[in-house]
């Protein structure tokens, strides 16, 4: 407990020291998160409606999609990961830690924003804030879940921008955070299902605001828990304590079977 | 209860697909000693390391540490064996005493915020890693390689890159983790640092060990001849012409007639005494046995050519 504790300390702070990570843990979502409370909800007054959820499921998304990937390859490639092996610190440590971490930055960030949209642009608050933080937590955790994985099967840290990409970007333009999802051509809204910001959304609306959703907000939660679940387990098991070592458990792309609950709630919706 | 032989490997193959790192390599680290590993890039120093410290799964043969197989008793092996890798690193951001206390945290014991007094670093202990130079660096990883109090330490190559100072300082505590009993396996290109600190050596070429004992008995095993250097006032001309009893080939430069010797005595005399004859005046005169560096080049030679 004493070491999951000095461990934990240490990511914390990292998450506040370290230049790149205050950037994507806090300026970035909350700059952006100004940004757009002052321009969009000129340009789209509706914008203010889903707002709040938006801006919190972004500055989630940023910190464990765009932000917790890099420093784990980077750290793997610099041979730290090996001081720690020959110091017994296990490797579900080296995963979870920094992702609780960046979850609980990711967390103080959202509800940051959570609480200021309101008074800064008259967006509106969730009718339900238990419920709200609840889904928040959990889009944390899925979202979490897929930046470990992302970690673990990128070969370098080139290759950890790309996949992190891949995800953010969707998530952006189809996941419900800039366009709700009820807006989005049939022929598109099939594939938001595939990304974890459109069931935080959905779940949001339908459970915070107690509003029409268009998947049910249970399926949702139920997509995310599991998600979030296979992403963490199939990290640990891909987990490669080095870069040089050749050998490795599992093949990268088992990693997609993380996506499997989210392709089930595509087919199903 | 004390075990003499604290490592033991026997029969120990390791390969990388087509390559065979290491061929069936059978050692004893005995209990206080400090064990040499040694040979040229690519012998399997390293390899054998990683095998011992848990890294890497051997494919033939046993390994020990105490008592404990590095591949299946891992958690104990951390209990019995601090380590100091060649190229690690920690987190850029990680401060020095948080690497202490986080590293003891996993260990189960308290920080030994003392051992970093003892190695100059308790004024940086509010310094992040990223801002320690290396030979710092290495001084912490020392630190944090026997916070734990193991019997057992590998250190690979704890000097490569160090001024000397600080090379000296590392080599002042080796000797005083050996005077408290702990056992050392020293992996370094650094010769002169096995031979001043080596009870016993293991050359490694090409995966296979190629001469091991003590650094007198390898050197005593290699060319018998001495090296005897001479410089004197008028130069080296007439030596160079002299035939010295004793001497089996020799070599000059500016300064410096170099003889070696199958009996030195008589051929320092013998110079000696021509120098004299020739009202000459003796400058320098200096009488090596050859050194562990002459021995390992001599094997290592004779490895890559055969």
């Amino acid at each position: 407990m004493k070491a999951f504790v000095t461990h934990f300390t240490f990511e914390f702070k990292t998450g506040l020291r370290n230049s790149n990570l205050l950037m994507i843990n806090y300026l970035f979502p909350v700059g952006f998160y100004l940004i757009m409370g002052l321009v969009m909800t000129k340009i789209n007054p509706l914008f203010g409606d889903t707002m709040v959820p938006a801006m919190a499921v972004f500055a989630i998304v940023a910190s464990t999609i765009l932000g917790m990937p890099g420093p784990i390859v980077e750290d793997r490639e610099a041979g730290i990961f090996r001081s720690f092996k020959i110091n017994g610190v296990p490797a579900f440590s080296i995963l979870i830690i920094p992702a609780l971490t960046t979850i609980f930055h990711a967390m103080i960030a959202a509800t940051l924003i959570a609480s200021t949209a309101p008074l800064l642009f008259r967006s509106k608050p969730p009718d339900n804030w238990v419920a709200f933080a609840l889904i928040m937590l959990l889009n944390a955790f899925a979202c979490g879940g897929i930046g470990a994985l992302i970690a673990v099967v990128s070969k370098d840290n080139r290759a950890t921008v790309l996949w992190s990409q891949l995800i953010f970007l969707p998530a952006m333009l189809i996941g419900g955070l800039m366009v709700p999802l009820s807006f989005l051509p049939a022929s598109i809204m099939p594939f938001s299902m595939l990304l974890p910001t459109s069931h935080a959304m959905q779940a949001a609306i339908g459970l915070a605001y107690h509003q029409e959703t268009v998947i049910s907000p249970l399926v949702s939660i139920i997509v995310l828990a599991s998600g979030g679940l296979l992403s963490f387990g199939l990290a640990t098991y891909l987990f490669n304590w080095d870069s040089r070592n050749a050998s490795r458990r599992g093949h990268p792309l088992m990693a997609l079977i993380a996506w499997l609950p989210y392709l089930l709630s595509m087919l199903i919706r | 209860m004390m075990i003499d032989s604290v490592v033991k490997v026997s029969d120990f193959s390791k390969s990388y697909q087509d390559l065979v790192a290491v061929d069936g390599i059978s050692f004893e680290v005995r209990h206080g000693e400090i064990f040499g590993l040694l040979g040229p890039n690519g012998a399997g120093k390293t390899t054998t390391l990683e095998c011992l410290e848990g890294i890497r799964t051997p494919d033939h043969g046993s390994l020990q540490v105490m008592g404990v197989d590095p591949t299946r008793e891992a958690r104990d092996l951390r209990d019995v064996l601090g380590i100091q890798l060649q190229t690690s690193g920690l987190p850029a951001d990680m401060l020095v005493g948080e690497a202490m206390a986080f590293f003891c945290a996993y260990h189960g014991v308290d920080p030994r915020y003392a051992l970093l007094d003892r190695l100059g670093l308790s004024e940086k202990i509010h310094t992040s890693y990223r801002q320690l130079s290396t030979g710092q660096q290495r001084r912490l990883a020392l630190a944090l390689a026997v916070a734990h109090e193991p019997k057992v330490v590998i250190l690979d190559e704890p000097t490569a890159g160090l001024d000397v100072a600080t090379r000296a300082e590392l080599h002042a505590i080796m000797g005083e983790l050996k005077q408290s009993g702990t056992t050392i396996l020293l992996a370094t290109h650094d010769m002169a640092e096995a031979e001043k600190l080596a009870d016993r050596v293991a050359i490694l070429l090409r995966g296979k060990i190629a001469a091991i004992g003590s650094p007198q008995e390898l050197t005593a095993t290699g060319s018998t001849l001495t090296k005897i250097s001479v410089r004197s006032e008028l130069g080296v001309g007439d030596l160079s012409a002299t035939q010295f009893p004793g001497v089996v080939r020799s070599m000059f430069n500016d300064e410096y007639a170099v003889f070696f010797s199958d009996n030195p005595g008589a051929t320092v005399v013998a110079v000696i005494n021509h120098i004299e004859a020739r009202e000459d005046k003796l400058i320098d005169l200096r009488v090596e046995r050859p050194s562990l560096e002459e021995r390992f080049l001599e094997i290592t030679n004779h490895g890559e050519q055969g």
